[in-house]
């Protein structure tokens, strides 16, 4: 089998600029975000990113990525509305294709199946269709003629995702209680980059969980990086749940420019995912050192 | 609290959402939210007992789940991550409770948005599901404050009204609005033109409470009946198994 393991700045720099980026996760839960703060340090801009968005559209928006975002929502999931998507929107510094939730997956299904659209009848009579004019309806061939939404196949050059465990070969393994819909960005990407908590060899995925868990074959897999603690602050279990403190800290330097380039300069732009790992560390032990 | 205290708002409310569920037999109920979630698991508990409900979370559990209660302490009975909630939606097996901060007479429903789409005063929570939910299968509003969200018009259609469907033909075949459920009554699109109407009065609300919270024409039977109070069961369920913490009491500050 293969060997495809790389590094974080080894997967940016396989990112252009002006490229589209899928991300997969859900809102606050499970997002590669080691690899999202990659493409932060490189010089990359324009992008297009396509999410069941989190603080991976948040954070790519507030610092200036970003030209697009496709999304079934943008949502810290305890804090409903990402604050700094909530300021990009508003002042409408990006633009956007909001699709319903349940027609964002028909579309990532599209891709990765290779056809241009899936038929829904979600978004007809909906601010979806009418305030979106590149979305198009189809007419049955058959003798119902129901018009139907088609919704475009979601096509990326770049998809990236964060698996619990994965091996050297790309093969990925998901502990937690969803999968949400990363097997089908894993397929939607022309080039796709598994971010793991663990890497470990193939015979122990069943050591780690049931047969069902293994979700993404390696043979929709480019390039596979050790990643622990990948997704904080997002949630990762069962190796660990959302951090809710630091996501406030986060969700709260929307208010203000000084603040967001603060946390940028404190959290998100260092050199490496080893450095990251390292101050949250050491904020960890500051925070049991406060507790008498 | 105990169950021989009166009944208060929240806990109307609550029996009123649970009262959308009536007759719906063998679907998913999905609430959102901590009093439509109360009140799904409540009509499961009471009259409604072959309803599937989840733990907000990717399991079909059965029993009395609190809110937030540890789904390992009751029985799965079907896994149901995000992938397969949409299947659902798309079966019509299903019977969702959602917010509205806005919402018209024809039940055209905005939680998207205010102001101009394209560029909003306030991005709200988006369309998220409600396009899809709208269209497939029966949707029920939740409405914690009906003077604040009763409009004329709505700003950005998430979830479409009884008016959008002579546009539609017979795509909207699977669309109904189940009830609307304020803080002041329940109400529902039960007239000639499936425009809102009032359905009942909250035990203890004023008529012209909820005329001066409706800013549009609303159909006012000549006799309107009250919305049923909670039964000491009820009552028992919500306040000691359910929601002993009284998460509830939170949506009404």
């Amino acid at each position: 089998m293969p060997d495809k393991v790389m590094t974080e700045d080894a997967v940016a720099a396989e990112i252009t600029s002006g490229m589209t980026i899928g991300i997969g996760g859900w809102g606050s839960r499970r997002k590669p975000m080691s690899m999202v703060r990659s493409i932060l340090r490189s010089d990359v801009d324009d992008l297009h990113v396509v999410s069941y968005g989190g603080p991976d559209v948040g954070i790519l928006c507030a610092a200036g990525k970003v030209r697009k975002v496709t999304y079934g929502f943008v949502s810290l999931d305890s804090i409903p509305l990402e604050p700094h998507f909530r300021a990009a929107r508003q002042s409408a510094t990006v633009d956007f294709t909001e699709l319903d939730e349940g027609a964002f997956y028909l579309g990532l299904m599209a891709a990765a199946h290779r056809v241009p659209f899936y038929p829904t009848r979600a978004g007809l009579g909906s601010a979806m269709l009418s305030e979106n004019p590149d979305l198009r309806t189809v007419v049955s061939p058959y003798d119902d003629g129901e018009e139907l939404v088609a919704i475009p196949a979601l096509e990326m050059d770049v998809a990236l995702i964060h698996m619990n465990r994965a091996d050297r070969a790309g093969n990925g393994q998901f502990l937690g209680p969803d999968l949400y819909f990363d097997d089908l960005f894993a397929m939607a990407g022309r080039r796709t980059y598994m971010s793991a908590e663990k890497i470990v060899p193939t015979e122990q995925f069943l050591a780690e969980g049931s047969v069902h868990t293994i979700r993404i074959p390696r043979i929709h897999v480019d390039g596979v990086v050790e990643a622990p603690m990948g997704a904080h602050f997002t949630e990762c279990p069962p190796d660990y749940g959302r951090d809710e403190a630091f996501q406030r800290e986060y969700a709260a330097t929307a208010k203000e420019a000084e603040a967001w380039t603060d946390f940028r300069a404190q959290w998100l732009d260092l050199p490496s995912h080893d450095a990251y790992r390292q101050k949250l560390l050491e904020r960890s032990n500051t925070a049991e050192s406060r507790t008498p | 609290m105990t169950p021989d205290d009166p009944a208060t708002i929240d806990e109307i409310c609550i029996t009123a959402l649970a009262e959308a569920f009536r007759g719906d037999g063998e679907v998913l109920c999905n609430p959102m939210g901590p009093v439509p979630v109360i009140a799904g698991r409540l009509a499961r508990a009471t009259f409604e007992p072959d309803l599937m409900l989840t733990d907000t979370i990717a399991y079909a559990v059965s029993g009395n789940l609190p809110l937030g209660g540890d789904p390992s302490d009751f029985t799965v009975e079907a896994y149901m991550p995000f992938r397969s909630v949409f299947d659902q939606v798309w079966s019509g097996k299903r019977h969702v409770v959602m917010g509205a901060s806005q919402i018209d007479r024809h039940g055209n429903q905005n939680f998207a948005a205010i102001g101009p789409y394209r560029k909003p005063k306030a991005q709200l929570l988006g369309l998220r599901g409600a396009p899809g939910n709208l269209i497939n299968h029966a949707t029920t509003y939740w409405v914690p404050n009906q003077a604040r969200a009763f409009a004329t018009t709505v700003d950005v259609v998430s979830g479409p009204g009884y008016d959008k469907l002579a546009e539609l033909g017979d795509s909207a075949r699977f669309f109904e609005i189940r009830r609307v459920v304020t803080n002041l009554g329940a109400y529902d699109f039960e007239t000639a033109d499936h425009t809102m109407r009032l359905r009942s009065v909250h035990p203890g609300v004023e008529i012209d409470r909820i005329v001066e919270a409706t800013p549009f024409d609303l159909t006012i039977p000549a006799d309107v009946p009250l919305s049923r109070l909670p039964d000491a069961e009820d009552l028992r369920l919500i306040r000691e198994v359910f929601d002993r913490n009284g998460v509830r009491k939170s949506e009404f500050r």
